[in-house]
């Protein structure tokens, strides 16, 4: 069946954990764009979410980073930080092993990746399911992009792992939904927190909505960290999205909060 | 100089309760497995968040063992602030290898105003 939904989201911890320090104004817009994304993934009726997710050392880390991995549990348990700081109670998401086994077999015919039967959430899929499938009744595949470590995946080979990702789905009989996470522009957790470049953030999300391959993958990773910050690296999450779906864009939300520190972003992508 | 054992330490600890209780029981005893000389040592019993950072070690990493050590978000990134400020640019890893500029010549760079706004 061919992948019923494709669309990307910010997911700083910040968003819940530091809800009350926000401008309620553009908070309260932005969790409203959230919950109609929310709507939109719900009328597509998914039997699966698979989250490209960009994991900040809660299960990968430096002694054996893989480029990609995908889930490969029956459930998955989180947030692996203290939910009185991320302000999201602990939680148990259901997966679905056996289709995770079809997807990544099917992945792996174009697209190397790790598969993972123990995989802990943190705020990179925490913070979108509780907006997203706030009663954890879908089952998620998590999938994660090496956008922490260095070397990190390069951006090309993003776009091919959302490529494989999107045949995958494509095969099985199973209704797949997929969203990236992460991104853009920021600073998370250093000095900087809180700066956003909204130019660069607006820049990438044309090139997004285009679906442009060469324009999406033109960006060195030194130009990424200096102009868009180590957060930045993160549009991995995108641009595999973007080739999942495939179609044009549409920005349904964009707004820099700065004590979010991430320029808040909600937006869809045509199955194409 | 092992920045990938202090980062490791700080993994182990914020995601294994085992670590988490082994470090509220006895510090000392509970990074002396891993292989760190003495400054680091430091930073991680004092602990000295400004001077972790300076090391290199990852805010993604760091902020949680900040949270853990009952520091506040504005207290934490004041203290990053510092240690770059007292020790000078980070040292290693992700944040040198790309070249830091410091919070003031990255906001000229850019220009645009500071980080966070409202620090408190």
């Amino acid at each position: 069946m061919p992948l019923v939904y494709a669309g990307v989201c910010s997911h700083a911890p910040g968003i819940t954990g530091r809800a009350e320090r926000a401008d309620p104004e553009v908070r309260d817009a932005f969790y409203a764009a959230y919950d109609a994304m929310r709507l939109r993934l719900e009328a597509t009726q998914p039997d699966a979410l698979v989250v490209i997710a960009a994991e900040h050392f809660a299960n990968f880390f430096m002694n054996n980073m893989p480029a990609f991995a995908i889930g490969m549990a029956g459930y998955y348990e989180g947030p692996i930080e203290d939910p009185e700081w991320l302000r999201i109670d602990r939680f148990r998401a259901p997966g679905s092993p056996e289709l995770s086994q079809r997807l990544i077999q099917a992945v792996m015919h174009t697209c190397d990746v790790a598969y993972a039967e123990e995989w802990r959430l943190d705020h990179g899929i925490a913070v979108p399911l509780h907006f997203l499938t706030p009663r954890f009744d879908v089952p998620i595949i998590p999938a994660n992009i090496n956008c922490q470590g260095p070397p990190l995946t390069p951006l090309s080979r993003a776009w091919t792992f959302g490529e494989a990702l999107r045949r995958a789905a494509d095969s099985v009989t199973e209704r797949i939904a997929v969203i990236g996470t992460g991104g853009i522009s920021h600073w998370p957790a250093t000095p900087d927190s809180g700066r956003i470049n909204e130019a660069w953030d607006r820049d990438f999300l044309d090139r997004w909505c285009a679906g442009d391959r060469e324009r999406l993958c033109a960006y060195s990773d030194t130009d990424t960290y200096l102009d868009a910050g180590q957060g930045g690296f993160e549009i991995r999450t995108y641009v595999a999205a973007a080739a999942a779906g495939a179609g044009r864009g549409t920005v349904h939300f964009y707004a820099p909060i700065p004590i979010f520190a991430v320029g808040c972003t909600i937006a869809d992508i045509e199955i194409g | 100089m092992s920045l990938y054992n202090v980062q490791k330490f700080l993994y182990e600890l914020n995601r294994d309760e085992r670590v988490l209780q082994a470090y509220r029981t006895d510090p000392q005893q509970a990074i002396a497995r891993y292989d760190l000389d003495e400054e680091e040592r430091g930073a991680l019993l004092e602990p000295d968040i400004g001077l972790l950072y300076h090391l290199g070690v990852n805010g993604q990493i760091l902020m949680h063992f900040a949270a853990f050590c009952g520091i506040e978000w504005s207290d934490y990134l004041q203290r990053m602030r510092d240690g770059v400020e007292r020790h000078g640019p980070v040292r290693a890893g992700v944040y040198a290898l790309a070249g830091y500029e410091g919070v003031e010549a990255h906001s000229r760079r850019l220009g645009q105003d500071g980080g966070e706004e409202d620090p408190g």
